[in-house]
């Protein structure tokens, strides 16, 4: 069973490359995870205790706002992570995300890689390389939407 | 007396000032504030990529892009967003209605160059009008071509232009169509996100492949740089730009933009040429 998450961590796009004895340690982390449409993968509020690396399948990233409803703001595909509050205190999901369809992918323990993390700076200096890029994408991305670009502007 | 309409015609030729009268015989709505107009009255051939001048009579005139098929010479198609007085008042024609119109001008997409390359077609919101003529040649054309990618982003799902052929389309096995939108409730089962989310996921020849990027200026910017990351050739990244129009001959200088005439030397034009330029607050 660690064997195969070992390789299942390996092939995944945001590991590639990484050293052989960091894909054990975070793979003692991880395991896998399977989700059906409309299921939520977690709900904002509730504590990030693991995060998700899509293996298949889509899921959408929701704010809830009681005058619209559930409204998606980005939605995640195969090869992409799922989740970054566990990185930054206190640890809590900032909205939700819900899957749109069969959803297969690893769940990490979020607070077992921040242990392991604590205990070897490299490890968690690969894994700030690896989730800076994703990070910094989805904050261009938010401007992007927040100034509306498609609107008419005067 | 030789009707007005012929008059008008004979000046024309003389003064490219003039504009001839031509006459709305279709109109529809697209989405809110967007009429695709089609208009009779003489043979039309233009460049995909090419735009007119489009009078309102007694109100004004605005640079409008073709949205038609190029195959078709007797009916010119032209997508309008209002967004001022003339471009509302366009909206605004009646079929029956005469049109003042002026052109075809400018420099179209590269389609020639496009040949034997993968072809990546960026659209965002209204630019998927000027691309559309594009569009309609590398279909017509198909067998001339590589991959054939479309990647088009929207401010909602409400805001998808075309929505019908693009779902046409989505269904061809010969070509790739993608669509994402700003933001989206529930009902939208599809992609939510900026444009440059669809091109991260694409797959092409990178080293062999020819963009034609259209929308606001800002989302064009992301989206070429997003393919330089990707190793596509400066060169050989095609945007379409829009500045304020007058004369459209290059006469009055209104849409300069640094060393070059949008609307003589454009609208299209490599990055490579525009890198420099784009993006500048005052040029
Ligand atoms: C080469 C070229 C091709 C074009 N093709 C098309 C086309 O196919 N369809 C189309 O609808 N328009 C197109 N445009 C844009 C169009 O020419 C302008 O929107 C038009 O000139 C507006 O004229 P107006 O008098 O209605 O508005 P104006 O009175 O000039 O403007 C009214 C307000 O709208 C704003 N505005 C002007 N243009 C735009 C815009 N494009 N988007 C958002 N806000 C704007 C202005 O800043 C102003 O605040 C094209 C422009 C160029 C240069
Ligand atoms: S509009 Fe007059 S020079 Fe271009």
């Amino acid at each position: 069973m660690i064997e195969s998450i070992e390789r299942i961590v390996q092939e995944h796009r945001f590991f590639a490359g990484m050293d052989a004895g960091f894909v054990a340690l975070v793979s003692g982390c991880a395991k896998n995870a399977r989700f059906d449409p409309g299921q939520y993968l977690f709900h904002e509020g509730d504590s990030a205790d693991w995060f998700f690396l899509l293996r298949n399948g889509s899921v959408a990233i929701e704010l809830r706002d009681p005058a619209r409803g559930a409204v998606t703001v980005q939605t995640l595909h195969e090869g992409e992570l799922c989740g970054l509050s566990w990185l930054v205190p206190p640890y809590r999901w900032t909205y939700d995300a819900r899957a749109i369809e069969q959803v297969r992918a690893i769940a990490v323990d979020a607070a077992c890689l921040r242990r392991k993390s604590e205990a070897d700076p490299r490890l968690g200096y690969d894994m700030m390389k690896r989730f800076m890029p994703p990070l910094v994408e989805r904050l261009q991305a938010a401007r992007m939407q927040m100034i509306d670009i498609y609107g008419a502007h005067d | 007396m030789a009707p007005m309409t012929d008059a008008f015609s004979a000046a024309s030729v003389a003064d490219p000032m003039i504009p001839r009268v031509a006459r709305v015989v279709r109109r529809k709505r697209e989405i809110a504030d967007v009429v695709t107009l089609e208009i009779e009255g003489g043979a039309f051939d233009f460049a995909p990529g090419q735009f007119n001048m489009l009078t309102a009579f007694g109100v004004g005139e605005a640079a409008i892009s073709v949205s038609g098929d190029p195959a078709n010479r007797t009916r010119l198609i032209h997508t309008i967003r209002a967004v001022g007085a003339v471009s509302r008042a366009l909206k605004e024609l009646h079929v029956g209605e005469p049109i003042g119109l002026r052109g075809p001008f400018g420099r179209g997409w590269p389609m020639r160059e496009a040949e034997g390359r993968d072809v990546i077609v960026v659209a965002g919101g209204l630019g998927l009008a000027p691309l559309r003529p594009a569009l309609y040649r590398l279909f017509a054309e198909r067998e001339k071509y590589g991959r054939i990618l479309l990647l088009f982003g929207a401010r909602s799902p409400a805001d998808i232009l075309f929505r019908d052929e693009l779902e046409a389309w989505r269904g061809r096995l010969d070509i790739e169509v993608e669509a994402t939108v700003d933001h989206a409730r529930g009902e939208w089962c599809g992609n939510v996100g900026v444009v440059t989310t669809l091109l991260s996921r694409a797959q092409f020849d990178a080293a062999n492949a020819l963009a034609m990027l259209c929308g606001p200026e800002i989302m064009m910017r992301f989206v070429a740089n997003a393919l330089l990351e990707r190793g596509v050739a400066q060169e050989r990244i095609y945007l379409s730009m829009e500045r304020n129009m007058k004369c459209a001959i290059g006469w009055c200088g209104h849409c300069q933009f640094g060393p070059v005439f949008i609307c003589r030397d454009g609208p299209v034009f490599p990055y490579s040429q525009l890198r420099g330029l784009i993006g500048k607050k005052e040029i």
